[in-house]
């Protein structure tokens, strides 16, 4: 007999499979979903005592048609699916596409916002409660419910059934795009929380990087989608070093390196090896051969600062994005000296530029300031950095980093 | 079960010299006492929910006669002790919890080790269920 957790595992990994291939045939997202509730409710309730089914894909999907039938046959429900029903035709096998792929650009359709996107797709993609979702989110249990629910008013309003564009056909790309954007989001969230906040939060980054692995298994030539995998699992080796052991944020330069994963970092710069030679990067490439870099330097002083600088202007050429142009700044810093970098600062937020008053441009200041051993600059920059972050744990290493400083200042 | 709000004001209780200016050890040992009670209260079921409020020159204040464009502004805001910092929602069994919890958070170490003494507000939440008439 199966254990608990392995049913738990075994259902939550086939949940997305059936509920795919149900919706590819019926096409009411809403009724198919309450159908594979209830095929799930019935598996959990009979497995355990009857053994698992030699096909459980094929039992949980025969039992959540059946569901469907009678869903469409109730009295209360015909009116509206048996209309759906019958005026959308089934949906026609697309070749090659895994059902999950599917499943997922429906998910993240670039009409959501990316917030109703993130839901969805943890939601159908990802097999999470709407609890753990909540829970994760930091939002109440009824809001993420109320998120969910509007996303599939906004696909259905879309006319978007299980119809996706053909790779080479016009709107393939920005919906990529899209799709790559909330998997990085939803990494983003789970890398960015700290220690304190993450207690009981549903672990977001491994859940992304599943559903990016899972992506890229589908389309393993696409160069974004390998980026991204590799961009991810490069930054998630370094998460063992990135709190220290009060929760407090260590920055790169003094992670201690023994820490990081060095599996993780193999893995990460076979993937980027991988595409090197594939046509001209996009910005997850870039992204990802910036932290192969950082993570394959043995110290920090023996970073190769040269090809971080080159790539991040790459990355600044396609992105236009003034967050990068900061990073560059440092790397320029850490070539020609701080007043390079400090130069390179002055166009983002000279005239109303485009980071004016932003917390980490003060922070990069600070940072530039003190590297040039100009302690009071350094410290009026920290201070404001730390006044205008809105994220805790950086407030908190800001201020000690401002606290540091001041009792090294000389005018103290 | 009760539910009150504790709020902290940007009032520093008997401390003058700013944060960024305490001893690194004291900033640590400052914020582990806010995650060390935070944890506590949730382990013991009674934290609802807790929120820190970013700087006050982050802020923002809209007008609107619901008619014409809303006004908004920065400020002014009063005197900055008197602006809140941060609020924790608890839902406890007595008003004596309540207090109790809202004296821990008052007594968080400021430099030195020495608590800060930072006044806590504790006000009742409102509840929207009714009993019989």
């Amino acid at each position: 007999m199966t254990s608990q957790p392995c049913l738990e595992d075994l259902l939550r990994r086939l949940t997305p499979q059936v509920l795919s291939k149900l919706v590819r045939r019926f096409g009411d997202y809403d009724a198919c979903e309450d159908a594979v509730q209830e095929a799930l409710l019935a598996a959990a309730k009979h497995w355990p005592a009857d053994g698992v089914p030699d096909s459980p894909r094929s039992w949980l999907l025969q039992t959540a048609a059946n569901r469907f039938t009678d869903l469409v046959r109730s009295e209360q429900a015909r009116r509206r699916r048996e209309e759906l029903v019958a005026r959308e035709p089934a949906g026609a096998d697309v070749p090659g596409y895994d059902d999950t792929l599917v499943l997922l650009f429906m998910c993240c359709h670039p009409a959501l916002t990316p917030a109703s996107a993130i839901a969805l797709t943890l939601r159908a993609v990802g097999g999470l409660t709407t609890a753990e979702i909540a829970s994760a989110y930091l939002v109440p249990e009824a809001t993420m419910a109320q998120r969910i629910s509007r996303a599939k008013q906004r696909v259905k309003a879309t006319g978007l059934r299980f119809r996706m564009p053909a790779p080479d056909a016009d709107g393939w790309t920005p919906w990529l795009r899209s799709v790559l954007h909330v998997l990085y989001l939803i990494f983003n969230e789970g890398y960015a929380a700290t220690a304190g906040r993450a207690l009981h939060r549903i672990e977001l980054s491994g859940e992304a990087i599943r559903l990016t692995r899972a992506l890229h298994r589908i389309l393993p030539a696409n160069g974004e989608v390998t980026g991204l995998l590799a961009l991810m699992l490069l930054t998630d080796a370094r998460r063992p070093a990135r709190t220290g052991p009060d929760g407090e944020l260590v920055p790169l330069a003094e992670q201690d390196r023994t820490r990081w994963d060095r599996r993780l970092i193999a893995e990460g710069a076979a993937l980027i090896a991988s595409t090197l030679g594939s046509g001209p990067p996009g910005e997850y490439r870039l992204q990802a051969a910036i932290a192969a870099v950082h993570d394959q330097a043995p110290r920090a002083d023996a970073t190769d600062w040269r090809q971080i600088l080159g790539l991040y202007g790459m990355l600044e050429q396609l992105t236009g994005n003034p967050v990068v142009t900061l990073n560059r700044a440092v790397a320029a810093a850490m070539i020609d000296g701080p007043a390079a970098g400090l130069a390179l600062l002055d166009g983002l937020d000279g005239d109303g530029g485009p980071l004016t008053g932003h917390h980490r441009l003060h922070a990069v200041r600070g940072h530039l300031f003190e590297m040039a051993g100009d302690v009071e600059s350094a410290l009026v920059h920290y201070r404001a950095a730390a006044a205008c972050t809105t994220s805790i744990p950086e407030r908190r290493h800001l201020t000690a980093k401002a606290a540091r400083l001041h009792r090294h200042s000389p005018s103290r | 079960m009760r539910k009150f709000l504790l709020i902290v004001n940007h009032d520093d209780g008997v401390v003058e010299t700013p944060m960024t200016e305490w001893a690194p050890g004291d900033i640590a040992a400052h914020m582990n006492y806010y995650e060390a009670l935070s944890k506590e209260l949730i382990e013991s079921g009674e934290l609802v929910g807790f929120t820190a409020l970013a700087d006050p020159r982050l802020a923002r204040i809209v007008r609107s006669d619901g008619a014409s464009a809303p006004v908004v502004t920065d400020g002014p805001f009063p005197e900055s002790k008197e602006v809140v910092a941060g609020f924790q929602v608890i839902d406890v069994e007595s008003e004596a919890r309540a207090l109790e919890i809202a004296a821990r958070v008052s007594a968080v170490p400021g430099p030195g080790g020495v608590p800060t003494q930072q006044p806590v507000e504790v006000r009742q939440v409102m509840s929207d269920s009714a009993g019989e008439l």
